[in-house]
């Protein structure tokens, strides 16, 4: 069995999205939950999240940033290519339900898991403020998406070419003050992730952030994804990935994540997913 | 034939091993069989026992007295069908079951001398002459087996052999569960469980890779295609010491260590998967199971500048197979007994650079018989450590139970079954690690068979 791309489309520089056939995890599939891929006959197994699922056309979407070897092969390929495997949905789907305002947060190519989560939240009726940040203005992904679902989109990016000039923590921290939020959903870079949860603390703010450790298997088999949240062990891929991001210990996710550095540099294995 | 006497003047026939030397530089295989000559010579040792006690404790019942009479007469094909009538897996069996537990443990000769070497005769056999596939006529049901590991191949041979329309359903990417991503190339080779699996597709089982059911597929879903479903997933969460400095660049399961090295072949210059480089380092493994033994030997194969397994009994309660540890210590794996670990301690990196151990005395016997370890107040170490294999056990995998709540589960998350493996669900049948804990091979094929001759009871009937 493999699977098969059916199209990409390039939505920022080295950030791709791909629709591959995966009858059943379209058919399965959540918001929130990701997939294990191999792209190569001796590759490792990397996480993407699935950002969009289509269950009776049978396909799944995952918008990939070429960041290390893995995922700078997969960059290369393109309609009629298979990817030799694609397994799940894995991990447990965004709690959704009707919590009033929610902002969703997305850093990067982070908005493409931040968008899934987006969508089902406003199909459950809540009032969705989208705020998405990049470095600049090319890396600003799924804008108009976003516009679809949100009530309100603010755009950050660091370097002020589109948008507001700043970090989506500033945006989110002036949000909180203009009007009420019951709940945020940051996916992003490991420093953004930890920011938000920051800001949201003292207002006390249901904070969900989605990890992004490193991951073998992503059944629960290798423990390799484990974190430190609440002071206890707990293992991104079954019991994630999505976590209190007032619990998370980020600096155990962050020095974990860098164990593959070294290899990294000679194109080893790379964290996981958008989140770069 | 020799008489009596004579077979009791008999020594045990060696199984060859690759010298250590050689072999802990590479992932080959270390022992290396029988020839036709040793099996039949030590096959003529058997007293051929009328009532035999090996037989009683095989956990799938092999008949091990004809198995052998048929070897010591050079009869190889026919004792092939012996072994294949009762064991549907018999070159994983001969390569990795604990006989000095089972088969071996109760042998008769083992009383007074060494007993028959009857897992390397039942190797021979298996390995010699492939078993014909009987073909069965279809009975037209369809049955579901979650899981590609030992209880669910030997479920699925049993079910094929019955004329049932079977398919096997597995996570990974590849099929064999803990025989491929677990034990490693040295100890059973893949081709060997894949020549399994192939002998299985051969008598019409199906394998589906990449399907996680519980994620994939619900249960639910598998019973509207199918007519019954055995769940053989095995007990895959790994335990972790739940001591300081556990998360710590270095610490890995032997879940994930095995898993990178033996599914991923990241000792193989082509693969991506990374591990990392012990080369000359000091390694420590926490445990004294298969799975420590497994882990300890692979480091050394990754070049490892010292290698110890540090255990909190004794070597007497050492639970791994007795020729895995012999193996290992002839390779150069150091055993610290009576310790265990503290915490781990690590640099500015992150990364793991020791360990701090308590020395341990023997107590009181606990609930599993075995004396149970006690603190030595004070009598504390610490080593220095660049790579630390945690192979301390698995608690069963929750995906599966989590995302079927109407399955009774008991109180350390395993499948709670009846004798012939059904669950409380009609027609779902489970069996080996999810219902036992973490157990043996041989045990979950044992538990894969019962389950298919309840199912085979099921579908069609006494």
């Amino acid at each position: 069995m493999s699977f098969a791309i059916l199209a990409t489309e390039p939505l920022a520089p080295q950030v791709t999205r791909f629709r591959v056939s995966a009858p059943r995890v379209a058919r399965s599939h959540r918001a929130g939950q990701f997939v294990i891929v191999r792209v190569e006959a001796n590759g490792e197994r990397i996480p993407l999240t699935v950002s969009d699922a289509d269950a009776d056309a049978g396909w799944i979407e995952l918008i990939v940033q070429a960041v290390g070897h893995t995922t700078s092969v997969m960059a290369g390929l393109g309609a009629g290519d298979e990817l030799p495997d694609v397994v799940g949905p894995l991990g447990r789907p965004t709690d959704v339900e009707a919590y009033g305002t929610v902002a969703v947060v997305g850093g990067g190519v982070g908005t493409a898991i931040a968008y899934p989560a987006a969508v089902a939240l406003a199909a459950e009726g809540n009032d969705v403020v989208a705020i998405i940040g990049a470095r600049t203005k090319e890396l600003v992904i799924l804008e108009d998406e976003m516009r679809q679902v949100a009530g309100q989109v603010i755009v950050t990016t660091d370097d002020g070419t589109k948008g507001r000039h700043g970090f989506v923590t500033d945006a989110l921290a002036d949000l909180i003050t203009e009007r009420t939020i019951d709940r945020v959903i940051a996916v992003g870079p490991i420093p953004m992730m930890r920011g938000v949860a920051e800001v949201t603390r003292p207002q006390a703010i249901p904070t969900v952030v989605s990890l992004n450790p490193i991951m073998v298997d992503g059944t629960g088999m290798c423990g390799g994804c484990r974190v430190l949240v609440g002071g206890e062990t707990r293992f991104a891929c079954v019991d994630g990935p999505e976590f209190d991001g007032h619990q998370v210990d980020f600096d155990i996710l962050d020095l974990r994540n860098r164990a593959y550095l070294e290899f990294e540099a000679c194109h080893r294995q790379e964290p996981s997913d958008a989140h770069a | 034939m020799p008489t009596r006497k004579e077979r009791l003047a008999m020594s045990r026939t060696a199984m060859p091993t690759r010298p250590a030397d050689e072999r802990r530089n590479d992932f080959e295989e270390v022992a290396l069989g029988f020839d036709a000559g040793a099996v039949v010579t030590e096959a003529s040792r058997c007293l051929l026992c009328r009532r035999p006690p090996c037989v009683d404790e095989c956990p799938v019942g092999v008949q091990i007295v004809d198995l052998i009479e048929h070897v010591a007469e050079g009869r190889f094909a026919e004792a092939a069908e012996i072994v294949a009538a009762d064991n549907s897996l018999p070159s994983i069996c001969g390569r990795v079951c604990p006989q000095e537990r089972q088969c071996e443990g109760a042998c008769v000769m083992g009383r007074k001398r060494d007993p028959i070497a009857i897992g390397a005769i039942e190797r021979f056999v298996a390995d010699y002459i492939p078993p014909a596939a009987p073909a069965a006529e279809t009975t037209g049901h369809k049955v579901a087996i979650v899981g590609s590991g030992p209880a669910g191949l030997a479920c699925a041979g049993d079910l094929a052999r019955a004329g049932h329309d079977v398919t096997v359903f597995e996570a990974l990417h590849e099929l064999g569960g803990v025989l491929v991503y677990g034990i490693p190339e040295f100890r059973l080779p893949k081709s060997v469980v894949a020549d399994e699996i192939g002998r299985l597709e051969a008598q019409g089982v199906a394998f589906e890779t990449d399907v996680v059911i519980g994620a994939s597929d619900s249960l639910d879903d598998l019973l509207v295609t199918h007519d019954a479903v055995f769940i053989g997933v095995g007990a895959g969460l790994p335990r972790f010491l739940n001591v300081p400095g556990e998360h710590l660049i270095g610490v890995f399961s032997a879940n994930e260590f095995l898993t990178r090295l033996n599914l991923m072949k990241a000792y193989e210059p082509d693969s991506e998967t990374p591990i990392i480089d012990i080369g000359g380092l000091p390694v420590a493994v926490f445990g004294g199971g298969n799975t420590a033994m497994d882990a300890a030997r692979s480091a050394v194969r990754l070049g490892a500048g010292s290698v110890t397994v540090f255990y909190r009994r004794s070597d007497e309660e050492l639970p791994a197979r007795r020729e895995e540890i012999e193996h290992a210590k002839e390779e150069g794996v150091v055993f610290e007994l009576l310790t265990s670990p503290l915490e781990l301690r690590g640099n500015d990196e992150g990364k793991l650079t020791s360990v701090v151990l308590q020395r341990m005395e023997l107590g009181e016997p606990d609930e599993s018989g075995r004396r149970s370890p006690v603190p030595l107040e004070g009598d504390t170490f610490e080593t220095d450590v660049s790579l630390a294999i945690v192979a301390i056990g698995n608690a069963p995998n929750p995906l599966l139970t989590n995302a079927s709540p109407d399955l009774e589960v008991g109180r350390r998350g395993t499948l709670v079954v009846d004798d012939g493996g059904a669950t409380n669900k009609t027609g779902v049948y489970a069996g080996g690690d999810i219902v036992t804990g973490g157990a043996t091979v041989i045990l979950a094929m044992g538990a894969g068979r019962r389950a298919a001759a309840a199912i085979n009871e099921y579908l069609v009937g006494a």
